[in-house]
């Protein structure tokens, strides 16, 4: 027992002596949280737009205010003819134009209807899309006013509550998105590169040869970098608390015990990984590579996964982030308990398992 | 002097092609990133689950319900009469949201001339949640238009005339299909050629300086520079490679309009490929160890990626931040390649796109040649 | 004849040499007169130091080598005999002292010292990942030779060191012995006036290290300077003149016959000792 500590306290030795290591581990996800925080975001804001007003009346005149007084378009610039649309559009500046027909007040008077084009670039189709709806949105609203109540006998409305984010910051779905990648991503590479590294300079035989069982040496290894791993967390979820305003709605032991597991699962995938190769280079080019662009996409840390054709479903299935977003989102601001994500730990657990039993076995084989 | 970077790049490619490990994940690995990966980015917000709650049970509430069930934007995955089964299909992600459509709704829409339904929506995701409200409100906005046409043609004093509409039209440019691949997969080649480029060059010299070999080539007379560039442009060229095959695999399995010419976005790629080498170089010579080159380089790729504009747009950012993008490399290229593919952009256009990176690959391959040193 | 130095010693420039009629001389653009009589030296060390932070790990010692001395560096492990080689090499910069290696001074023109010095290092740091002929070809290569030179050089190398059959091997699969001694044969491929070995003969069996120093001997024969470092006492006794360093400075310096007789011991192994123990 007392050599299984001598091994846990090297490990720590090893990383607190890369300083260079130590400040990225820290330091990433602060800076991370901090800019996403700040600046990432789906939701449109002060989108440039342009306009061709070719009636210029006093009506267009009131749907343009309305559309600029949003806080979701500002004006670009006004143009005269048709053809400065693929002009301004090419300057990549703009995203809509909205387009009034001629005589557009008479012809609302005439007969009660008139024409309004609206032409997005949909280069970024998502942009574009929600564009789209905001700017009809707005439109429309301006045609419910517009129209003199005595002419209509009776009007539905709606009262909407929006749950968990009553505010819709962008925060409240990346925070939890970020811990789960930046977890994952750093446990799996930590515990990878560690082994591999002990593996390429020879030092991993003289552990063998020694009296500490194999499985010993991997646990020592794997609890500096749990330690680590749970204080990022932690961190994380400090500053998304106090500096946006992400909430932990749900028990907080019952959260962290959700992150520890996490942590672990992440941690046995790295282990899994140094036990097929024996390069720190490849098993660095798997963890980042090969886990940091599938993680970011079908975690549902940003695009939804509903949305994804089936057989990305699958393929997300397979990946543990996927299975902690749910935990984590429901958990920090729905307020759920086991109840509500019994199968997804159940399902983090069964990950574990695998990889430290795939593990287990490999090492066997090969040393 | 040429002869001499000739030798170091055979010896590079030499060791590269041996790595028996490393080859699949430098090509096969990043190109079916790309072929499945592009199908994963979409907003596209349908099959939204909504739950039901008609307390009224009249014709209209009945039409509205019906106006739900008939939509391509929503599932109605259960109807109830109590908020707590309602809230509770949220809570456990079996809805996306639910409707209530209180008591005696109809009565006292006719009586007090205007009524209100709930809307109780999931709104962790900001966007969905919105649009979900949006779309609700224009189901909603269908059936008010439904009423006032019907009362239009019972009415004896109005006139089509009196009631307004407006009518919309609208279309989408250089994607009219608002398909997420054009817009996607160029992108994430981008990204997979960065990613690749960038940590193979960080690694490249530090693990020489790991295994020890590093030392039997600062004992020769080689110089710096021949060094340097002798061991980086197998790397560069891998990448160019990437670049290329990977376009013509999008084109060949996805049909990306590409709209410019090959020549510019593969000039662009091939400036920004060497500032991207150029970053690596510059973290090799900060860190001793791969492990720390890795950290490094991982630490730079996910901010430059989540602040490239592939995932978010930039222009939804605050100033400070769309400040802050244009020094991320990413950013250009991801411009680039939608400015020549989906809307013609030539040389001209890009220019400024051409001159930045240039700058950027001269400055920062500077910084890491005065940087590195054959004597410690 | 003066022959032992000490370490910390004089002003004057101090030579270790059999030749009494010492001269200044100007070498190839330094200014300070590094000692040498014309061109008997081709290295030359004067109170040279290195430290890393508060850490000595050479201190002030000053030797010299002769052209085509067979000098061997010895001393226990962490006396510093690594970073002093490093040093002359230009693989390391001194913190203070006069250094002047193949005619150049190891501060201006370390570059240049490259050109016609060989080194081999402690640890092996040939391309595992490459055949015998690669590596030969890779290290000919960068040295200047021709293609031409380079196919005979490896043809003879491949012939002498009985390589023939894994010329096309990846090193990773040979047995050390067989690596060393073609990594000292790149060493000095292009000839150079001084080689210096890192303890060359680490970790190899007897038969081989015998083999070795038969290489060691040829290349000495055509002039090539051996500095090599090794703290195998018994193979001091190959070489013409040894020093001994400890704890960063040198304790000796002489022929094995003149330490033996001074110190009064059979072997060198008992010097070392006597050395060691101060």
């Amino acid at each position: 027992m007392r050599k299984f500590y001598g091994f846990v306290i090297k490990e720590f030795l090893h990383i607190f002596r890369d300083k260079r290591t130590l400040i990225i581990l820290f330091g990433m996800p602060v800076v991370q949280i901090l800019l996403f925080g700040f600046a990432i975001t789906n939701e449109i804001k002060d989108a440039n737009i342009a306009i061709l007003d070719l009636s210029k009346d006093a009506t267009t005149q009131k749907i343009t205010n309305k559309i600029l007084s949003s806080k979701y378009f500002l004006l670009y610039q006004n143009l005269n003819t048709y053809d400065e649309i693929e002009k301004v559009f090419r300057t990549g500046k703009i995203k809509e134009v909205v387009i009034f027909e001629q005589k557009f007040e008479e012809q609302m008077k005439k007969t009660g209807k008139a024409n309004v084009q609206i032409i997005v670039d949909a280069a970024d189709p998502n942009t574009g899309n929600t564009i789209l709806n905001y700017t009809t949105a707005i439109i429309n609203n301006f045609v419910r006013e517009y129209n003199p109540t005595s002419n209509i006998p009776y009007f539905i409305d709606i009262q909407s509550r929006l749950r968990y984010n009553p505010e819709l910051k962008g925060v409240f779905l990346f925070v939890p998105g970020l811990i789960a990648i930046i977890l994952m991503l750093v446990s799996a590479m930590m515990s990878s590169i560690s082994l591999t590294k002990e593996k390429e300079t020879g030092t991993m035989e003289v552990l063998l040869v020694s009296p500490v069982k194999p499985a010993q040496v991997i646990i020592a290894k794997v609890i500096p970098y749990s330690l680590l791993s749970f204080i990022n967390a932690v961190t994380i979820l400090l500053l998304g608390k106090f500096v946006f305003g992400v909430p932990i709605v749900g028990n907080l032991p019952f959260l962290l015990s959700e992150v520890i597991l996490f942590i672990l699962t992440s941690l046995s995938l790295g282990i899994f990984i140094s036990t097929v190769t024996s390069s720190q280079q490849v098993a660095l080019m798997i963890s980042l590579v090969g886990l940091m662009l599938p993680t970011i996409l079908l975690s549902g840390f940003i695009y939804p996964i509903e949305n994804m054709p089936l057989f990305l479903q699958i393929i997300s299935n397979i990946l543990p982030a996927r299975w902690f977003l749910i935990i984590l989102r429901d958990v920090m601001l729905k307020g759920s308990d086991i109840t509500y994500v019994w199968k997804e730990t159940l399902i983090l657990f069964g990950f574990l398992l695998f990889f430290i039993g795939l593990s287990v076995k490999n090492y066997k084989v090969r040393l | 002097m040429i002869r001499v970077i000739k030798f170091l790049i055979i010896k590079e490619f030499k060791q590269i092609f041996r790595n028996k490990s490393m080859l699949p994940l430098i090509f096969m690995m990043p190109l079916l990133q790309l072929l499945i990966l592009a199908n994963a980015a979409t907003f596209e917000i349908k099959n939204l689950n909504i739950v039901i709650i008609d307390k009224d049970q009249t014709s209209l509430s009945r039409n509205i319900a019906g106006k739900f069930k008939g939509s391509k934007y929503f599932n109605i995955v259960g109807y109830t009469f109590n908020q707590k089964t309602a809230e509770r299909e949220i809570q456990n992600r079996h809805a996306d949201l639910y409707i209530e459509i209180p008591n005696n709704f109809e009565r006292d829409l006719i009586r007090e001339q205007t009524n209100k339904i709930l809307v109780v929506v999931n709104a962790i995701d900001g966007a969905k949640g919105s649009i979900s409200n949006f779309y609700v409100q224009n189901i909603i906005n269908d059936v008010n238009k439904e009423i006032a046409e019907k009362y239009l043609i019972q009415s004896n004093t109005l006139v089509a005339a009196d009631f307004k509409q407006i009518d919309l039209n609208y279309s989408f440019w250089y994607n009219p299909d608002l398909n997420y691949k054009t817009f996607m997969v160029p992108g994430i080649l981008v990204l997979l050629v960065t990613l690749i480029g960038t940590f193979l060059s960080s690694m490249n010299i530090v693990r020489e300086k790991e295994i020890g070999t590093l030392e039997s080539i600062n004992v020769t007379p080689i110089n710096k520079i021949q060094f340097i560039i002798g061991k980086q442009t197998p790397i560069w060229i891998i990448g160019m490679f990437e670049l290329v095959f990977g376009l013509t695999l999008a084109e060949l399995v996805y049909h990306i309009p590409f709209l410019g010419s090959p020549v510019v976005l593969f000039t662009f790629g091939a400036l920004y490929l060497s500032l991207a080498l150029g970053v690596g170089l510059l973290i090799s010579t900060v860190t001793e160890t791969q492990q720390q080159a890795m950290f490094f380089t991982w630490f730079f790729m996910m901010l430059f990626i989540l602040l490239g504009g592939l995932f978010t747009a930039i222009e939804n950012m605050p100033a400070w931040a769309q400040t802050i993008t244009l020094f991320n490399p990413i950013r250009y290229f991801i411009e680039v390649v939608r400015l020549v593919m989906l809307k013609g952009a030539g040389f001209a256009d890009v220019k400024n796109h051409l001159i930045v990176i240039s700058i950027m690959s001269v400055v920062i391959n500077g910084l890491a040649v005065f940087r590195y040193r054959k004597t410690t | 004849m003066e022959n032992k130095v000490n370490s910390g010693s004089t002003d004057a420039p101090v030579c270790a040499s059999n030749d009494k009629s010492i001269n200044k001389v100007d070498l190839k653009g330094t200014d300070e007169g590094v000692c040498a009589t014309d061109n008997n030296f081709v290295c030359v060390v004067e109170n040279l130091t290195k430290k890393f932070g508060s850490f000595t790990a050479v201190d002030s010692i000053s030797f010299s080598v002769k052209k085509g001395e067979i000098f061997g560096f010895l001393g226990a492990n962490g006396a510093g005999k690594t970073t002093a080689m490093k040093i002359l090499c230009g693989l390391s910069k001194p913190t203070s002292g006069k250094v002047m290696v193949a005619g150049y001074d190891v501060y201006k023109d370390a570059e240049k010292i490259k050109k016609n010095i060989g080194y081999m290092s402690q640890k092996f740091s040939l391309y595992e990942d490459l055949t015998v002929l690669e590596n030969i070809s890779l290290f000919s290569g960068i040295y200047g030779l021709t293609d031409k030179q380079i196919k005979e050089k490896s043809e003879y190398l491949v012939n002498k060191l009985e390589l023939e059959k894994v010329k096309n091997t990846l090193l990773k699969s040979l047995p050390l012995g067989w690596k060393q001694k073609l990594a000292f044969s790149v060493a000095i491929i292009h000839d150079p006036d001084i080689v210096f070995l890192d303890e060359p003969t680490g970790g190899v069996d007897p038969i081989t290290r015998r083999q070795f120093w038969e290489l060691i001997y040829e290349a000495a024969d055509r002039g090539v300077t051996v500095f090599v470092t090794t703290h195998y006492m018994d193979e001091s006794e190959y070489c013409n003149r040894v020093s001994m360093m400890t704890a960063g400075k040198i304790a000796a310096l002489g022929t094995p016959a003149e330490l033996k007789k001074e110190y009064k011991a059979k072997n060198m192994d008992e010097v070392f000792v006597k050395i060691a123990r101060g």
